[in-house]
């Protein structure tokens, strides 16, 4: 009987480090680690010998000292006599709302088109397609300047706005009207929207530095109560119709479980909303958005939106015309088909990618430099970078910042990803 | 029966009826206006929101885009020729400003009479893809090489007399080979992209034609190490001299050789060129020299990446994670910015190289983790059966990635890799925030920055936007044409 040894380790010769397959790997990790290791270090001795030479510190105290700069959009209470860490809070702050809110416009437009893409209009599907293929195929930077252009170029001033006694004796429009019920200017000095103004405000609660109002924590509770009830009341549903067969008529209960908190909460907060109105040469009262994000805002909108549009185009070709045959075949009609079939398939296939565009939208939009919009790169990698000299300190903490964004992002999408997985055995 | 049952039958009818032509509502233009436009509620809606949409659009940019003027040189010259023609409400383009700032958006401020040399790189450059893109002799290519020919024609008659000088001698020297090696064009000349590399340094930056030279001679001399040395002592160690064996070259031999030559010949044009400095590139001729410089090295660079995140060396794998996913979770500004004002920092005291060189390493770090990523895709989308397959034919890693595995990884991911491609040429905008002109915003800022231009905004991004669709669109359809080209099933 014919019995395997080992190739007896005795033998070990120095050319099999290289030959054998058994210890190349080692022999190669080995090299590959000394050669990191000789980079590495060469870089930083490098480092240390020029920071020597120009007489720098590696040192993040800067970061407690006065700012002394002012900065055009600010989500947290802040001042020029404020220090640089809090300037650095407001530019990320504001890094944050220019990418939130334009994942979620992006996300609509992009939805819209997408599916608009393959719709059996001709018209529209061309125009979709004329859509997509031009503004994927220019850069982002050019749709940010051309906002901005359109935005500081073509609209109107404060002044046109303006409605005279004399000239409603003559019966003249003004120059420029307001959109929205007179509630939106947009004007070329910046957008006026109307302020939310609670009248039984109950204050603010003071959580370290960062004041928050107690009237939008609870509107944003009455909000999740809502939607956790609206949930709770469709599971239930569903449960007496798996029990019974009949599915009971719901609708005007989730409907109130879901605006029916948050209605009690604004009326008792006494909410309104305060429009802009014209008092001399400029707006007042409302809320001014700046173009720069407005510029920012829209074009990132616009270019990514027409990736997403590509991409849920593709996944809902991805599935396989025998779904939606066999969905009709079960008799069920073409939303249910749309919401129970061919949704949560396509939804796997859309996912993975979507979290991708999110990132570049964060990303991107430290292009908010070119229309000197006030994000992390405008206030840590510009002014303070400037202001201190620091660039190594800088550069390192934004990157840093910027790399645990992205991770927390492509994190909480993988949660969701998972969530609609396709769950094998 | 039947006898009877026929001569029951008073007639029968031995001819076809002549169809009648079907209702106009079910035929022609009606019937795809039906089936197409309003087949529904909905779909009508959508119809008029649609036509309303155009209308729209039209209105606005239709009568600007007809009351263009093309000979001016000044906004206020373009206005009044608009206002003197259309009346005085008319608003209208300004294409006069292209025209006047044509050689400043394609060149920026490099050297008037220099402009040949781009161009001839450029050309040329139609020369080196050729054989890369593609793969027979067919009548499309034959026309693009007449369009070509058509350019070099205009161009020879618009700048210099040098232009013509260069590219016959090229034209020439390409002819003799072809002559020497055979009619297969243009698969025999796939060592041109390589060579194309040096010329295309030589002709932008100038300086001595021995730099390039000595480059060049830098592979060959790698080549020639692996030639003599893997008969001998074996594949590794053949591999091994092939990268130092260069590198000792670049460091070392090559300077005193590019001395002793410059000194030997004089400074006259064939040998050597007027330098032109990095600042002075801008407008596409940057745009083109960063874009290409980065997708040609980032495909190597990303299928080594990629391969070293799917290794079984846990050291290789986690730098190689490390490194795409640290390039992935930062924007391209902070890296470009990284490049400008922190590298003289890592690098050894005195240190102080091109920016549009350090320009081109952080979009190709940059690209090739993106690509990485895509590649990463393309090999896992592989059934395990061709790689066991390679494992059974007894091929090695390398033979059996290059052979089995590559060609297919490769293939499924052409439309990734493309549109990374796109990408990255887009990107190449942002270089104005290290002061390099890109032509988008840099160069539109600079004509905008002069007395006769100011407040030119939608001509100039119209123009860059163009270009910069055509290029982008043609990538993108060629990535489609090459699918086709490499679809092996349902043929």
């Amino acid at each position: 009987m014919a019995t395997f040894a080992d190739t007896p380790k005795a033998n070990f010769r120095l050319g099999m480090l290289i030959y054998d397959t058994r210890y190349r790997s080692v022999t190669i990790q080995i090299v590959v680690l000394f050669l990191f290791m000789a980079g590495a270090a060469w870089l930083l001795n490098n480092l240390f010998t020029n920071l020597a030479e120009r007489g720098k510190d590696l040192s993040f105290s800067f970061l407690w000292y006065r700012a002394g700069y002012d900065i055009n959009q600010t989500l947290i209470p802040y001042t020029n006599d404020d220090t640089h860490f809090r300037a650095m809070l407001v530019g990320l702050v504001n890094t944050l709302l220019v990418a939130f809110l334009g994942c979620v416009a992006a996300t609509i437009i992009g939805v819209v088109v997408g599916v608009l893409r393959l719709s059996s209009n001709w018209l529209v599907a061309r125009l979709m397609t004329i859509y997509v293929e031009i503004f994927r195929n220019v850069p982002v930077l050019l749709w940010i300047l051309v906002t901005f252009a359109i935005f500081t170029e073509v609209t109107p001033q404060p002044r046109d706005f303006k409605v005279t006694d004399q000239m409603i004796a003559e019966g003249q429009e003004p120059a420029a009207s307001m959109l929205l019920f007179d509630s939106v200017a947009i004007t070329n000095r910046g957008t006026f929207i109307p302020k939310i103004v609670y009248s039984r405000s109950l204050g603010e609660i003071h959580l370290g530095f960062l004041p928050i109002s107690i009237d939008t924590l609870l509107v944003l509770a009455s909000i999740v109560f809502g939607v956790l009830v609206f949930r709770a009341i469709g599971n239930n549903a569903t449960k007496v119709q798996e029990a019974t067969g009949v599915r009971p008529v719901t609708w005007w209960k989730r409907l109130l479980a879901l605006f029916g908190p948050l209605l009690i909460v604004l009326v008792a907060l006494g909410f309104s909303l305060q429009r802009p109105t014209l008092g001399g040469f400029n707006f007042t009262g409302g809320v001014l958005v700046l173009n720069s994000f407005m510029a920012l805002w829209i074009g990132l909108t616009l270019y990514t939106a027409a990736f997403i549009a590509e991409i849920v185009r593709a996944g809902i070709l991805a599935i396989s015309k025998g779904q939606t045959e066999a969905a009709y075949a079960l008799g069920l009609r073409p939303g249910r088909t749309m919401n129970l079939v061919i949704l949560p398939q396509a939804l796997r296939v859309i996912i993975p990618p979507l979290i991708s565009q999110y990132l570049n939208l964060t990303k991107n939009s430290s292009l908010a430099i070119a229309v000197s919009y006030m994000d992390l790169r405008g206030t840590l990698g510009g002014i303070t970078l400037n202001q201190t000299g620091r660039e190594l300190e800088c550069m390192l903490l934004m990157m840093l910042i910027y790399l645990v964004l992205s991770l927390l992002i492509s994190s909480g999408m993988n949660v969701y990803n998972n969530a609609v997985r396709l769950k094998e055995r | 029966m039947s006898d009877l049952h026929s001569e029951s039958v008073a007639f029968v009818r031995d001819t076809m009826l002549t169809p009648q032509s079907p209702p106009a509502s079910q035929a022609g233009a009606i019937k795809w206006l039906r089936e197409n436009l309003f087949s529904g509620p909905m779909n009508t809606i959508l119809t008029i929101l649609g036509v309303g949409i155009v209308v729209y659009l039209v209105n606005l940019g239709l009568p600007w885009f007809l009351h263009s003027v093309w000979n001016a040189n000044s906004l206020a010259e373009c206005r009044s020729a608009i206002t003197a023609t259309w009346g005085p409400d008319a608003h209208g383009a300004c294409w006069a400003m292209i025209r006047e700032r044509w050689s400043q958006f394609m060149f920026g401020f490099y050297p008037n009479v220099f402009y040949w040399r781009p161009i001839l790189a450029l050309l040329l450059l139609f020369v080196a893809l050729a054989p890369i893109l593609f793969a027979e002799f067919s009548n499309r290519l034959t026309i693009a090489g007449g369009v070509v020919a058509a350019l070099v024609v205009w161009l020879a008659a618009s700048y210099g007399e040098w232009l013509p000088v260069g590219i016959l001698a090229v034209v020439a020297a390409i002819a003799g080979l072809l002559a020497v090696q055979g009619t297969k064009w243009p698969h025999n000349l796939i060592w041109f992209p390589i060579v194309y590399a040096g010329i295309a340094f030589w002709l932008l930056w100038g300086g001595s034609i021995f730099t390039p030279i000595a480059a060049l001679a830098g592979i060959v001399v790698g080549w020639l190490a692996f030639r003599i040395l893997a008969p001998i002592a074996g594949n590794i160690v053949a591999v091994t001299a092939a990268v130092v064996a260069p590198v000792l070259w670049w460091y070392f031999g090559s300077e005193p050789v590019i001395d002793l030559l410059s000194r030997a010949l004089p400074r006259v044009e064939p040998f050597w060129l007027p330098p032109v400095d990095s600042d002075q590139f801008g407008g596409f001729v940057l745009a083109f020299v960063i874009g290409l410089t980065g997708i040609a090295f980032s495909l190597p660079m990303g299928i080594v990446l990629a391969l070293g995140r799917r290794s079984d060396m846990l050291l290789v794998k986690a730098l190689c994670v490390g490194f795409i996913e640290f390039i992935r979770g930062v924007p391209l500004i902070t890296l470009l910015f990284t490049a400008s004002l922190l590298l003289n920092y890592f690098l050894p005291p005195g240190t102080n190289f091109d920016i549009i060189l350090r320009v081109i390493i952080m979009v190709t770090l940059f690209s090739a983790a993106y690509i990485a990523e895509v590649i990463r895709g393309g090999l896992a989308a592989l059934p395990r059966g061709q790689y066991e397959a390679a494992d059974a034919l007894g091929l090695d890693y390398w033979k059996a990635q290059r052979l089995i595995i590559m060609p297919q990884a490769l293939k499924i991911s052409i439309p990734g890799i493309v549109s990374s491609f796109i990408g990255l040429f887009k990107d190449t905008t942002l270089v104005v925030f290290v002061a390099l002109l890109d032509p988008l915003k840099g160069i539109t800022d600079a004509v905008r920055a002069s007395i006769e231009w100011k407040g030119i905004y939608w001509e100039p991004y119209i123009f860059v936007g163009a270009i910069f669709f055509l290029v982008c669109f043609s990538m993108s359809r060629y990535s489609m044409y090459l699918e086709n080209r490499l679809k092996r099933e349902h043929r």
